[in-house]
């Protein structure tokens, strides 16, 4: 049996997120199968043909699907899913809205957020926003699997994989649902879930102002994305897409640099698997230097100008 | 409109969870309990929609042991208009969990079920869409904003990267995230009237559905400890470190 990749896309390019699908799908038995739905994808589809690991190329191009609309994408999965031993797509917005409807059609047990795979049948997931690690066992004919990106590394390598492409026939789509708006925030920094550096702040940084006037020259020195604590999305420093935690984005960059958070459990549980972790926090007993490897005890207003300018 | 709320009881959480010695599962004997709090904003905005008017009824359900009755008395003070407990001592998984709330969807009808969209235990995030899917209904994850139409929802969701506005037909699920709206507390005397509200069980077994779990789980477990850090004492050391020991920035 094959592996089944559905790959999540950014206006028509694909999100570099494949690649850890592919290493997560590597370690599983057969061949892997790369599903793109959406609409005028040619791009996606260029991309697709460099990456290594793939054996198929499945397209499904059509105007009805160019709004991610979970009830539509779920059809297009459920006319090829019984072909496959595992689907797999990211633990992201996108993977987390259709994905289970696809397993509940297939009255299958979905596995959510993988951050280790076995084998064909045993897997490892956070619980408890991570504070726990549970080794499970399943063994239903078909697994779907939500990926957590942030757990595996991105397989390399740019070549000509020869894949047999396929234009799969659209199946009857159900009209639920449409996109009647979509408000991204415009911005040339790297995107949060995918940065190597992010520049992270909390409650310490006192205004919005502040957190945008110390932070982003920071950034933007470090060709870093913004990230930010719940208490500072709540308090109105940060729009909502940029907190990092349990119910934000959970990330593992190269380097972390929290300034200002405290280090809430919900927060620790987004950021505490980055490689290289640095506190910035004027409170020597903050709970964020507990798993900071580098812990540096100031006043962030002072730290952090300085910081900036000696880069 | 009548809608459904399911609620889910799990550790509170301001507990620290802990794996049991044996790694069987974690341990919960003798720890406080609680509502999830993203179902405490997803009966909260069932609430709300009551007092506009918008909504007739509001259910609230649960799917477990015996002893999810104490979070269904919280749901009853906190505005819901009636309870229903389908008991069971499985550990359910969310398939099952959506297939007991699709029976009894079958039976009551509503137009609107609104849930969290993860429980913070097992964090799956899936039981809404499940139960979409196994109703052939639409579905709006991770709502922020819930606008009702006549017979359509307008749902603002949180993405990556920005908001999503999706026009969907009712009936409809909707899981709730976090800026939706802040929950009120119980007042005491909200909290004397629910216990004269009804609270219905029924046996899970009686909806002769297949519940049984499909996941073994081997071990819960801590997962590994990050080494010691250390403490720099100034910028320049800070930015000496990662240059030559942490080798993250050129």
């Amino acid at each position: 049996m094959a592996n089944l990749i559905i790959a999540e896309l950014e206006k028509s390019s694909l999100k570099s997120s494949v690649r850890q699908l592919i290493t997560a799908a590597n370690k599983l038995q057969g061949d892997n199968h790369l599903l793109l739905i959406g609409y005028q994808i040619g791009d996606a589809l260029a991309q697709a043909k460099q990456l290594p690991g793939i054996k198929k190329i499945l397209v499904v191009d059509n105007p009805a699907l160019g709004d991610e609309s979970p009830e539509k994408t779920t059809e297009i999965v459920l006319s090829i899913a019984t072909n496959y031993s595992h689907i797999l797509t990211p633990a992201s917005a996108f993977g987390k809205n259709f994905l289970p409807r696809v397993a509940a059609r297939l009255d299958m047990t979905q596995i959510s957020d993988v951050i280790a795979i076995q084998d064909a049948t045993h897997f490892s997931r956070p619980i408890y926003a991570g504070s726990l690690i549970a080794d499970i066992e399943v063994t239903e004919s078909i697994i779907p699997l939500t990926i957590r990106i942030s757990a595996f590394d991105a397989v390399m390598g740019d070549e000509d994989n020869q894949a047999e492409i396929t234009h799969l026939a659209l199946p009857d789509l159900p009209q639920l649902s449409q996109r009647i708006a979509l408000q991204l925030h415009e911005s040339s920094r790297p995107n949060l879930d995918s940065a190597k550096i992010v520049v992270s702040g909390g409650r310490g940084l006192g205004s919005e102002e502040n957190f945008h006037q110390l932070l982003e020259p920071l950034a933007d020195k470090l060709s870093a994305a913004l990230g930010a604590s719940r208490a500072a999305v709540d308090l109105g420093y940060a729009p909502n897409d940029y907190q990092v935690g349990q119910t934000g984005k959970i990330i593992a960059p190269q380097l972390y640099i929290a300034v200002g958070i405290s280090g809430a459990i919900q927060h620790l549980a987004g950021m505490k698997n980055s490689k290289c972790i640095v506190a910035i926090n004027k409170d020597p007993d903050a709970a964020i230097f507990s798993i900071a490897d580098y812990s540096l005890v100031g006043d962030l207003n002072e730290v952090v100008p300085e910081l900036t300018s000696k880069l | 409109m009548k809608i459904l709320v399911p609620v889910k009881r799990v550790l509170d959480y301001n507990i620290k969870p802990r794996a049991k010695s044996d790694g069987s599962g974690v341990e919960l004997s003798g720890l406080k309990m609680a509502m999830n709090p993203f179902d405490e904003i997803a009966l909260e905005e069932a609430v709300r929609l009551k007092e506009k008017n918008v909504a007739t009824e509001v259910i609230a359900v649960s799917c477990g042991q015996v002893s999810s009755q104490d979070i269904l008395r919280t749901a009853l003070a906190l505005g819901a208009d009636r309870a229903i407990l389908i008991e069971t001592d499985y550990d359910l998984e969310p398939l099952a969990v959506a297939k007991c709330l699709a029976k009894l969807i079958d039976k009551e009808q509503p137009n609107l079920v609104i849930c969290g969209k993860q429980a913070i235990d097992d964090d799956s995030n899936q039981t809404g869409q499940i139960l979409a899917a196994l109703l052939g209904w639409s579905q709006a994850t991770f709502a922020s904003k819930i606008e009702v139409t006549q017979d359509h929802l307008d749902v603002t969701r949180e993405i990556d990267g920005g908001l999503e506005t999706v026009h969907v037909s009712l009936p409809s699920v909707v899981t709730t995230d976090l800026r939706l709206n802040e929950p009120r507390f119980a007042t005491l005397p909200n909290i004397m009237k629910a216990k004269k509200k009804p609270l219905e069980t029924i046996s899970a077994q009686s909806l002769q559905i297949d519940i049984a779990p499909r996941i073994r789980v081997l071990k819960v477990r801590e997962p590994d400890p990050r080494p010691a850090g250390i403490k720099v004492d100034s910028v320049d050391t800070l930015i000496e470190k990662l240059k030559t020991d942490a080798k993250v920035i050129g």
